[in-house]
């Protein structure tokens, strides 16, 4: 069976995985969409994390065990006589592309027909549409250059799809996803090689340093 | 008029129409499946004998490796004895967990249903090298919650390429569903402050930072079985 991808989906290499905390709220569905996806696209790149996940998804299947709630009667029947109704079969849904298949929906399947917004210094954004709680945004950083200098409230996650950053001493490529929360200040700088490009999810906003970036920061709702 | 096909193995019908399964080594029967699972311990109580009937069990790890025999039926067979087997014991629990998670009667009754046609529409897409049946019927229960009840989107990750092995080696079956019933008992003998937290983490809502105060949810072994599990997928057509 031939392979449609240049490469597998899959990144043997990732080195930065979800936390455990994460990983259960994901099993227990309670994330706010923008996590969710994030979460989701990281696991469809890393295998470990997907098993991770699983297992949180048995700890849901153990707790499956309170009885108490009849269903009403007849309720079986109903259901019987409606088996052999005709329904579409769900289609699987494998990428050809760079941009793992939860993403889709929200971007499209092509890196090139994204309608990016500037944000300064060569940074370009796309913000996806998802429910309030958190914020789900597309970042193209050029090779070589830096996110302006921020730190947050609450808990910033980014995950590499194109490309690969440095922030201190860790590397992060394609599947890598950094987690950082409100005590960290860091400046990530996108690898010479490429441009970076990341989703980035957070749920409150960044805070930049210097007044000229917080005045972006009103403008382009960062 | 609805009426139901019976697809029997002779052999275990008069074991259960009895109500006495011995317990032991799994013996090598002859199933379309393959040899089971290893069979439960002795059940007592009340037997009856007019119809297919599911005895309470108090060892609900035991009771796990029953219903994957349904799933297969289902799955392979569209047996819809097997089907309402698995509705009298499931639809239950998971009206149980959507009103844990806050939803009326009504609602609860609704979605459960839904979940349980679900679960034979998408027979096709369980693999019990990866989940018990318990696991895969709580992963759709939670995706209706999170659709229904809280309007919200929850992203799948990407389909696997392939769907599960139509015939995995059976020991990779029994060890990954001996491996739930683990859990199932590790987490009833958790500490009840723990327990508790557990069940506030996935029937409510709880932050992040009550979240990571979490402990003793022992999934190493597990997670590495799904993960052998995963990679054989990924090689299996290769």
């Amino acid at each position: 069976m031939t392979d449609k991808h240049e490469r597998p989906m899959t990144e043997a290499t990732i080195k930065h995985h979800l936390d455990e905390a994460t990983l259960l709220a994901y099993a227990a569905g309670t994330l706010p969409e923008a996590f969710n996806l994030i979460v989701a696209t990281h696991l469809s790149l890393c295998d470990t994390c997907r098993a991770s996940a699983q297992a949180y998804d048995a700890v849901g299947g153990a707790l499956l065990d309170d009885d108490s709630a009849a269903m009403t009667a007849g309720s079986l029947d109903q259901i019987l006589a409606q088996l052999d109704n005709g329904f579409d079969a769900p289609a699987r849904h494998v990428s050809t592309s760079d941009i793992p298949t939860p993403l889709h929906s929200y971007i499209g399947d092509d890196l090139e027909s994204i309608r990016w917004r500037p944000v300064g210094m060569g940074v370009k954004q796309a913000i996806l549409r998802t429910s309030k709680g958190a914020t789900a945004r597309l970042l193209s950083i050029p090779a070589g250059a830096a996110m302006p200098d921020h730190g947050h409230h609450g808990t910033e996650m980014t995950l590499v799809l194109k490309g690969a950053f440095q922030d201190d001493d860790a590397y992060f490529g394609r599947g890598d996803i950094e987690i950082a929360d409100s005590d960290v200040q860091h400046i990530p700088v996108a690898d010479i090689h490429e441009d970076c490009i990341c989703l980035a999810v957070t749920d409150a906003p960044l805070r930049f340093q210097g007044i000229l970036p917080r005045i972006w920061q009103k403008f382009v709702r960062i | 008029m609805s009426f139901r096909i019976h697809f029997f193995d002779p052999t275990t019908a008069l074991l259960r129409i009895l109500g006495m399964i011995a317990s032991g080594q799994t013996s090598s029967r002859d199933t379309p499946y393959g040899s089971r699972p290893p069979a439960p311990t002795a059940l007592a109580g009340p037997v009856n004998c007019s119809r297919r009937q599911r005895v309470k069990n108090d060892k609900p790890s035991s009771a796990q490796s029953l219903w994957i025999d349904e799933m297969l039926r289902v799955r392979d067979n569209r047996d819809k004895a097997a089907f309402a087997d698995l509705f009298e014991h499931f639809a239950p629990r998971v009206k149980g967990y959507l009103i844990k998670s806050g939803a009326d009667g009504t609602t609860a009754e609704e979605c459960a249903q839904d979940v349980m046609t679900t679960l034979w529409r998408k027979a096709d897409q369980f693999d019990p090298t990866r989940a018990s049946v318990a696991t895969w019927v709580f992963t759709i229960a939670r995706n209706r919650r999170i659709d229904m009840l809280r309007r919200d989107r929850r992203p799948e990750p990407e389909d696997l390429p392939w769907g599960p092995e139509p015939e995995p080696e059976q020991s990779q079956v029994i060890e990954l569903q001996q491996e739930s019933a683990k859990l199932v008992s590790a987490i009833a003998d958790l500490p009840q402050n723990q327990r508790k937290l557990i069940e506030q983490a996935y029937f409510g809502d709880l932050t992040q930072a009550e979240i990571a105060k979490i402990t003793g949810l022992p999934l190493g072994t597990i997670k590495s079985r799904i993960r052998l599990a995963l990679d054989r997928l990924r090689h299996a057509m290769k």
